[in-house]
């Protein structure tokens, strides 16, 4: 595959599995939590590479996973001791991350892992860092990452569909019918931290949360129904991805920036326009 | 104290003023229930130092600051139009303009410094921050927003009362929350725009959220509240200034959120209202001796 | 005589303060009773700790005789109506159907039969017409009817029900207060926290009267007395003489 066709393949990738996961994330009020994590994951990142030295992509995951989940106790705890839940979500993740940078600064020197690079993403390296598979050949290794990722999502989310439709509407009633909604809720910030940190390397920190909120916003806007509203969102993350990387082309910027503004505008036009919810729709339908 | 250069002098001024602005605003923000707001619009707030140092082809301090300034606001009204417009709630919309504008800037960033004589190193601390290499300027910036907060606060302080626990009443009794909406709207988008020099984007709703939280410990008492959140606030500026100077090149913005955030888990442990240890004995005494009737009057808090 | 539900010593709290205090009572098969008693007093903090939504500081609990936990699926919960998001994108037999989800199962997708009982909970509480409605076009009255579809359809024994009267139009009252009176009559028991002291006598056969701990519970005949109403609100209501309806 050419270098062009790699890299947007990557993008609709992480469009994929972050719009997917969006959508639960912004039904179940979750959206800040993202942008949390996203940032919590950069100190899983770093003790995992401080304890095992290697930048494999099994440690990174299993150490964004383990920062997922501690930002998720620690912002329950926090939560469950009184304090709002927006400001126990601002105080876990600001110092988590903090120290994650100070880590960086002090322990990790040069070793590729600059905040910089974390916080923005690289997409234009990753065509280059391949792996050999069987059959297929060459193949980046981001690539393999965000496939495998979007495949496990996808499969949790179908076979547990109604699960993850009861706990986000109606937990208390989800509770009362024996569905253990405290176990779901860590299973979904783990599938969070994973996603995020499957799409680090190619977009950065910011950017995943873009891709996690707004491509699922914008079809929250069109439709009334959760499987369509999945759908929906998927597409937008995919077109989101293809127009942010030829405007970035034209422009000469950065690709992750752009890609992160196209959803914006995906969603702009969606909040405008949406037959259903947008504000002109709304505008006709008041009486004269 | 004595052999710390004049530089970091600056530096340990600025740190600490912000601190207290950043304390007073954030308490604001805790009890509009908008902690994460100044995160949002401290991302906001990228496009507008960037097209702010495009317009002028110079770094500029005060023009970019302005531009910073008015991207912020903007990103505020949308993320209002968005909230009142559409069934699109408040978090999400926070989370749309956060990560859409700060594209747009990062966009905007890299082509910028590509043009002949971009400046990366500049426009990119305010990213990270960069409180170790503030000079004069920046202190008097401090200055006047941190002064510019006190006066706003102590001005106006019942009416702020008033206005954050029952907006509504509020209204009824002939305060415009539109008027204390703006003002306390400037005032949060000012403190973000001088702190984000300082101690970077990111980290700068650490400190509007954390100082504030860990005043809560201690006192029920509005105006009190505020002091402590102020003395908070300035302590952590402080504090993780020192550190970072004595400390040979670390970088102050996270040592400035782990000072704050050690002032946090003392409070969380020992406060005097609600801290761990106080509900632990009051929870004993509870046990031991039942409870009487709570009088009619007693309703349930809903939560802070 | 076996008792459907049996609460012993129960306390517990929230935030700072005791909102229940060893609060003890018994529940008979076949019961419709009204919880009543001030705001404060504890009458949702009662039905989430015995749904185990709540922690416990002390008591004991049993269900038909043994633990909430073995006695779930003979349970069902009617939450007050704004503990949900209306903007969820869902139909009013899609909010039926989840009463459903406990049945079906892990990896199971509803099926058919689900559907068609789910329909028929609708049709009891008259809206069989808007199962295809997305759920915020419905009014008040409405989304309570679809919330007690969604509990019959759970075809539970013993029935919570927090407020369900709160905001909703006269026939909407009337039809839940029909179908309450109804699952009565077949056998269940009912258990609403209730708010309009007016109805009490009218609409429930026992009371149960709270203000963190039991002042009063019995039939409602002998229990809601005029003493016992102003033991529970402290006198803070103006007793007006004869109250009508």
């Amino acid at each position: 595959m050419s270098y062009t066709g790699w890299i947007l393949l990557t993008a609709s990738l992480v469009g994929l599995s972050c719009s997917v996961i969006g959508v639960l994330l912004i039904l179940r009020r979750m959206a800040m939590m993202a942008d949390a994590i996203s940032h919590t994951v950069l100190l899983g990142i770093v003790v995992a590479f401080l304890v095992t030295r290697q930048l494999a992509g099994v440690h990174m995951l299993v150490g964004a996973i383990m920062a997922g989940l501690l930002t998720a106790v620690l912002v329950q705890w926090l939560h469950s001791r009184g304090v709002q839940q927006e400001a126990s979500i601002g105080i876990v993740f600001t110092t988590l991350f903090a120290v994650g940078v100070v880590l960086i600064a002090t322990k990790v020197g040069n070793a590729h892992l600059d905040v910089q690079h974390s916080l923005m993403g690289e997409i234009t390296f990753i065509p280059w860092e391949t792996i050999h598979l069987p059959w297929i050949g060459s193949v980046p290794e981001a690539v393999v990452m965000l496939t495998l990722v979007l495949i496990f999502i996808v499969a949790v989310i179908i076979a547990f569909y109604k699960e993850w439709k009861i706990t986000s509407f109606d937990p208390a009633l989800a509770a009362s019918l024996g569905i253990p909604v405290v176990l779901m809720h860590y299973m979904f910030m783990s599938l969070v931290s994973v996603t995020t940190v499957a799409a680090f390397d190619a977009v950065g920190a910011i950017l995943v949360v873009a891709m996690l909120i707004t491509p699922a916003a914008a079809a929250y806007l069109w439709t009334d129904r959760l499987s369509v509203m999945f759908v929906l969102s998927a597409i937008f993350g995919v077109l989101s991805a293809f127009a942010g990387y030829y405007a970035a082309v034209w422009l000469d910027t950065s690709i992750s920036g752009s890609m992160a503004f196209a959803t914006g505008v995906v969603f702009m036009i969606s909040f405008l326009c949406s037959p259903k919810h947008g504000i002109l729709a709304k505008r006709k339908i008041k009486p004269a | 104290m004595m052999d710390l250069s004049h530089n970091a002098q600056w530096v340990l001024m600025s740190t600490l003023l912000l601190g207290m602005a950043a304390g007073i605003i954030g308490s604001f923000a805790y009890w509009k229930r908008q902690s994460l707001m100044s995160d949002a619009l401290s991302h906001a707030a990228l496009p507008g130092v960037v097209i702010g140092y495009a317009v002028i082809g110079a770094k500029l301090l005060p023009v970019m600051l302005a531009g910073a300034a008015a991207s912020a606001f903007a990103g505020s009204l949308l993320i209002q139009w968005i909230r009142s417009s559409s069934r699109v709630k408040e978090d999400t919309a926070m989370g749309i303009i956060l990560s859409v504008f700060y594209g747009f800037g990062i966009m905007m960033l890299t082509i910028v410094t590509r043009m002949p004589g971009g400046n990366q190193s500049g426009l990119d601390s305010f990213i990270v921050g960069q409180a170790a290499s503030m000079v004069r300027q920046d202190v008097m910036i401090m200055t006047g927003v941190a002064l510019l907060v006190l006066l706003v606060a102590i001005v106006a302080f019942k009416e702020w009362k008033l206005f954050l626990f029952d907006p509504q009443f509020a209204r009824g009794a002939g305060l415009s929350s539109r008027l204390m909406d703006a003002v306390y709207l400037t005032v949060l988008v000012l403190v973000i725009v001088a702190g984000i020099q300082a101690v970077g984007v990111i980290l700068m709703a650490a400190l509007l959220i954390i100082p504030s939280v860990s005043a809560r410990y201690w006192t029920d008492h509005f105006g009190r509240m505020l002091i402590l959140s102020a003395l908070f606030g300035g302590a952590a500026g402080m504090g993780g200034t020192l550190i970072s100077v004595y400390g040979e090149g670390l970088p102050t913005g996270p040592f400035i959120v782990i000072a704050a955030f050690a002032l946090f888990a003392v409070s969380l442990v020992f406060g005097a209202k609600k801290g761990l240890v106080h509900t632990f004995l009051t929870q004993k005494a509870q046990k031991k001796h039942g409870m009487k009737l709570i009088p009619q009057q007693q309703l349930l808090e809903k939560g802070n | 005589m076996n008792s459907v539900l049996s609460v012993q010593g129960l306390s517990a709290s929230y935030r700072k303060y005791q909102v229940l205090d060893r609060v003890s009572f018994e529940i008979q098969p076949g019961t419709l009773t009204g919880i009543i008693g001030p705001n404060g007093a504890g009458k949702s903090t009662l039905l989430k700790t015995l749904l185990e939504l709540h922690p416990k500081l002390t008591g004991a609990v049993s269900f038909f005789g043994t633990s909430y936990k073995k006695a779930k699926n003979r349970v069902g919960y009617v939450p007050q109506r704004g503990s949900v998001d209306w903007d969820f994108p869902t139909d009013a037999l899609d909010v039926v159907m989840m009463g459903l989800y406990g049945r079906i199962g892990w990896l199971r997708w509803p099926g058919r039969t689900h559907r068609q009982l789910a329909l028929e909970a609708l049709d009891k509480m008259g809206m069989a017409d808007y199962a295809g409605r997305q759920i915020s076009q419905l009014s008040g009255g409405q989304q309570q009817r679809v919330f007690l579809a969604r509990a019959l359809v759970q075809d539970a024994d013993l029935y919570f029900l927090d407020e369900p009267l709160a905001g909703v139009d006269a026939a909407t009252e009337r039809a839940i207060m029909n179908t309450l009176q109804v699952l009565k009559e077949n056998g269940k028991t009912v258990m609403v926290v209730h708010h309009d002291l007016q109805t009490v006598e009218d609409y429930f056969d026992h009371v149960l009267m709270l203000n963190r701990s039991v002042i009063a519970h019995g039939p409602t005949d002998a229990a809601f007395t005029k003493e016992n109403m102003i033991r529970t609100y402290g006198g803070a209501i103006r007793w007006m003489g004869e109250m009508s309806g």
